[in-house]
């Protein structure tokens, strides 16, 4: 006898739910929590040592970044921007007065809703499971998408061969060629051998702190309970993950 | 038909020339094999000499994808040795310490021109706890 559609249906229906359950149980059994890192820099602190530059310095040399005098072809990963142009917050004027005409660090906002991402042709910029957006220089077709997507100018392109300006001496992490996009990867390779990235060990004022945000009992969540904080363009819906505690 | 030994003769000419390369190959000595010392110290490589000598760019390329797209760093070889998957930092900068005389050479005589060392540049001191790739 062929079993009916009836038959079927409940066969089928009942093992979409048993798999279903399995997963989800296994899921809660394992404990399997993702971590969601993200950073925190508390400008007033920052803003103290006007021109400090202790950051960008580890950071660029960290990752063999060039120093290109032309800026039509220059290459950052950190950088200063003054703070109407980076935090301009239209209803936080009277709480930010005091920071008019300073200067803010700023840098990859590793999103949850990277534009960048989104974009890649070729799937050589990715967001990881921990939120880190990175690019894949090896897959990096050099098309631009990414660099005019990013609403913050977090990306470079390699106009020129970067290599000539990288100064000396070279530090172990791969340099880059003519051709291809590059940006903060949040210092993934340190993080991967137990370190904080650079910029925030080398911040003479511990101005930055960095860590899981979906840890409640992190630096940067107790920092965040605190404090008050902005991203910087919320309204693009990118959700930035790096925060401005003014 | 008065041309025909030209014709004829014209084209054994030609067919001289053109092939002249190859008889000459066949006629001199065959090349020397390039001159790869054995890295001091080190016993055995992450997988038998053969498999490397025709597919180590297989197993780079495989590394490179664990390492950049899965966060995986970490490889086990055939002895079940564990090694950190990089090509600067442990191919040369752990085993093959000079360049110029491994990669290169074998490079040069295959004639062939990788492009790994436009980025992985090989610093003069090449740790490994220091998250090289």
């Amino acid at each position: 006898m062929r079993p009916g559609r009836r038959v079927f249906l409940r066969v089928a229906g009942s093992a979409a739910v048993a798999s279903a359950a399995a997963v989800a149980l296994g899921c809660a059994a394992s404990g399997i929590r993702r971590r969601r890192l993200g950073m925190a820099i508390d400008v007033r602190k920052c803003v103290a040592a006007d021109g400090c530059r202790s950051c960008i310095d580890a950071c660029h040399r960290a990752h063999n970044v060039p120093a290109i005098p032309d800026v039509r072809h220059e290459v950052k990963w950190i950088w200063k921007e003054p703070f109407e142009r980076a935090l301009a917050v239209e209803d936080a004027d009277t709480i930010t007065a005091a920071l008019r005409g300073r200067s803010v660090t700023v840098f990859c906002n590793h999103c949850d809703n990277p534009p960048c991402v989104r974009v890649c042709p070729t799937q050589a910029t990715w967001a990881r499971d921990d939120g880190v957006v990175t690019v894949d220089a090896h897959r990096c077709i050099g098309c631009r998408y990414c660099v005019a997507a990013c609403p913050y100018g977090s990306r470079s392109f390699n106009w020129v061969d970067p290599q000539p300006f990288v100064p000396s001496p070279l530090s172990p992490y791969p340099a880059r060629t003519r051709g291809v996009v590059e940006k903060c990867n949040l210092c993934e390779e340190r993080l991967a051998v137990g370190q904080l990235p650079a910029c925030v060990e080398a911040c003479p004022e511990h101005a930055m702190v960095f860590g899981d945000l979906r840890d409640p009992a992190s630096d940067i969540r107790r920092l965040l309970a605190e404090r008050y904080a902005i991203r910087r363009r919320p309204e693009l819906g990118t959700r930035p993950q790096v925060y401005y505690v003014i | 038909m008065r041309d025909r030994g030209w014709i004829l003769g014209a084209f054994a000419v030609v067919l001289v020339l053109v092939t002249w390369p190859a008889w000459r190959a066949v006629a001199s000595a065959p090349p020397r094999r390039p001159d790869l010392p054995r890295p001091a110290g080190a016993t055995a490589c992450v997988a038998p000499v053969e498999f490397m000598r025709a597919s180590h760019m297989t197993l780079l390329v495989q590394w490179r994808d664990r390492v950049v797209r899965d966060g995986v760093r970490t490889y086990v070889d055939s002895d079940g040795r564990v090694v950190t998957m990089s090509l600067s930092g442990t191919c040369i900068g752990a085993c093959h310490t000079d360049k110029t005389k491994f990669c290169d050479r074998c490079h040069d005589y295959a004639g062939v021109t990788p492009t790994c060392w436009n980025c992985h540049v090989v610093p003069p001191a090449v740790t490994v706890a220091g998250g090289v790739r």
